[in-house]
């Protein structure tokens, strides 16, 4: 629901990003704030078809890094601007998400995590090994047209506000009610005659899309890609779940908040804390994950519905 | 008249066969029973209908269509709603968004579908729980809650599986009062029961089965009194 105070908050933060830039100006922490973008897209993506639907995918990198070398091959062998990288990209990403849709859905359970799982590494292999079209592991470099930060952190800011909007209105419609049914038990949605199939395609298509903007715009930034870096399992495909449990599976802000504190203590531990940076940001995560299963948001949400019940003087449930 | 038929459906898991054979009619309006001892089929009979899995042998007709071959899903969509004897709440999400996520499926509309759970929520008296989370509520009202859901399809066809089981007298009562005004409103129901004396009173026929096959058909008293029944529920000597 879409009241008055989640409004407010929603245009403070909006404020607040947009002036972000003009008051950080140094160029590293900005580009620690494009990274911020970057993932907090990522992760509202796959919060749609995990989060909600319930769906959990290990196989992000996928989407991720067909994005990145859509935009990255466009420049390779047709010498176009990366840029147009941001429309083919996702829609690349949705069109290998098709077939995976119709084979993985129907698998129940763990099959599905597992299938993912195998996805993203059956990309890395092959764009590995397709070294004539890929340039293999050599990876793509590119001459970015811009350099200045700014208008990267604007152009990941709108993309960003996008996503989030697009989940928003999909996840506050009828199929967002049929995809957290679905997540819930889905015996019991099939009964009251979803079909379930359809609807998690309808949250894979979208997760697909916004994940391979991503990858596209990741391309764009960083002029430099291989197989081994954009179809990464632990640092694409598993980081964007620990993103997403920290900040709040299945809320809105959650992907946000975790991307800010997992990219920003990232980058504090790792400038600080030398060869430990990765031993000591591995246990915090876990520990917070430990101590605030649903999240940063998910926590905020259950001390906020609490706070209102006893207003109300209801009483009971979660 | 007749709204629903199955003639001859089988289903075999296996070497074991659940269902053996089954050929009934259910009439428009009526609350049709089916009885049965533990492990006798009647379940899933059920699933045979909603299309949980597929039959072995046999045709299910629902308003003179056959629908033994369409998918789960387009079951409900036709008008054919179901509990389930193990409840299936939709666990995180409240009584209200249980029973919108019913309404749905005859509107796209949020604020509609918010209202006819309303009605729903109102008509099966749980609007003390709208705002609780499903996985926190009592028995007696997780099952109130399922056919809540079920009727937010607008189905003509209510198959319950084992509502009262569970209750106390009280609140079976209850269920009881409620299913008889689901009655009333027109919708035809199936319902599956094990306590006698609550299908006696409110099934207008019963079915028994015993090992997925029939063993008497016909009013409550007919049934009750069969020797076949008296026989697969207290054993050869009271026969
Ligand atoms: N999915 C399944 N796979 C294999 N066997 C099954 C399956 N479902 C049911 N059965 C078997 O079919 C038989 C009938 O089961 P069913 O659940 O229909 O009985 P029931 O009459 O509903 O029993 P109860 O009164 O205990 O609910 C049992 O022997 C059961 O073990
Ligand atoms: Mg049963």
């Amino acid at each position: 629901m879409l009241n008055k105070k989640n409004m407010l908050m929603t245009i403070v933060f909006a404020l607040i990003a947009l002036v972000l830039p003009l008051v950080i100006n140094a160029p590293y922490q900005q580009h620690i704030l494009i990274l911020v973008l970057i993932w907090a897209t990522i992760g509202t993506a796959w919060n749609l078809l995990s989060g909600y639907a319930g769906q959990v995918s290990f196989g992000h990198a996928a989407f991720f890094g067909v994005g990145a070398y859509s935009a990255g091959i466009l420049t390779l062998h047709y010498s176009l601007s990366p840029w147009w990288g941001l429309i083919l990209g996702p829609v690349m990403s949705m069109l290998i998400a098709l077939p995976i849709g119709a084979i993985a859905f129907r698998l129940r359970g763990p099959y599905f995590a597992l299938a993912t799982l195998a996805l993203g590494e059956i990309f890395r292999l092959v764009f590995l090994n397709m070294t004539e079209f890929t340039n293999g592991a050599k990876g793509i470099l590119i001459m970015p047209s811009i350099t200045s930060k700014i208008i990267y952190y604007y152009a990941g800011l709108g993309m960003l506000a996008v996503t989030l909007l697009v989940t928003y209105l999909i996840v506050h419609s009828k199929i967002g009610y049929y995809l957290v049914s679905i997540r819930e038990d889905q015996d019991a949605a099939t009964s009251l005659g979803i079909p379930t199939t359809l609807y998690k395609n309808l949250a894979l298509l979208p997760s697909a899309f916004f994940t391979g903007l991503a990858g596209a715009f990741y391309m764009n930034y960083v002029a430099f890609i291989d197989p081994n870096i954009v179809f990464n399992l632990t640092n694409i495909s598993i980081m964007v779940i620990l993103v997403v449990m920290l900040g709040g599976v299945a809320t809105t802000w959650g992907p946000t908040i975790g991307a800010a504190l997992y990219i920003i203590m990232g980058e504090l531990f790792r400038t600080t804390l030398g060869s430990a940076n990765v031993l000591v940001f591995g246990v915090l995560v876990c520990l917070i994950i430990m101590f605030l299963p649903n999240g940063i948001a998910g926590e905020l949400d259950i001390i906020k519905r609490i706070a209102q019940r006893k207003k109300a003087g209801l009483s009971g449930g979660v | 008249m007749s709204i629903f038929e199955t003639r001859g459906i089988t289903k075999r898991f296996g070497g074991l066969t659940a269902v053996n054979d089954l050929t009934f009619t259910v009439n428009k309006g009526e609350i049709f029973g089916i009885i049965g001892p533990n492990g006798s089929g009647k379940t899933t009979v059920f699933n045979m209908i909603s299309r949980f899995f597929p039959i072995t042998a046999g045709e299910i007709y629902f308003n003179d269509k056959r629908i033994d071959t369409l998918p789960a899903h387009e079951i409900c969509k036709i008008g054919i709603g179901r509990t389930f004897q193990v409840v299936k709440p939709l666990r995180r999400m409240t009584v209200q968004e249980n029973v919108m996520a019913g309404a749905f499926l005859r509107t796209g509309s949020i604020s509609k579908a918010r209202q006819k759970a309303e009605e729903i929520i109102n008509f099966c008296n749980l609007e003390n729980y709208k705002f609780r989370a499903s996985k926190g509520l009592p028995i007696p009202l997780r099952k109130r809650l399922e056919i809540a859901r079920a009727l937010a399809t607008e189905p003509q066809l209510l198959l319950l599986d084992e509502t009262c089981a569970g209750l106390n007298p009280k609140e079976s009562e209850a269920a009881i009062e409620l299913i008889r005004r689901i009655r009333d409103t027109g919708i035809t129901i199936i319902i599956i029961e094990h306590i006698m004396k609550v299908m006696m009173g409110i099934s207008d026929r019963i079915l028994a089965i015993n090992f997925g096959k029939e063993i008497a058909m016909g009013k409550p008293q007919e049934v009750a009194n069969h020797p076949e029944v008296i026989k697969a529920y207290l054993g050869e000597a009271y026969a």
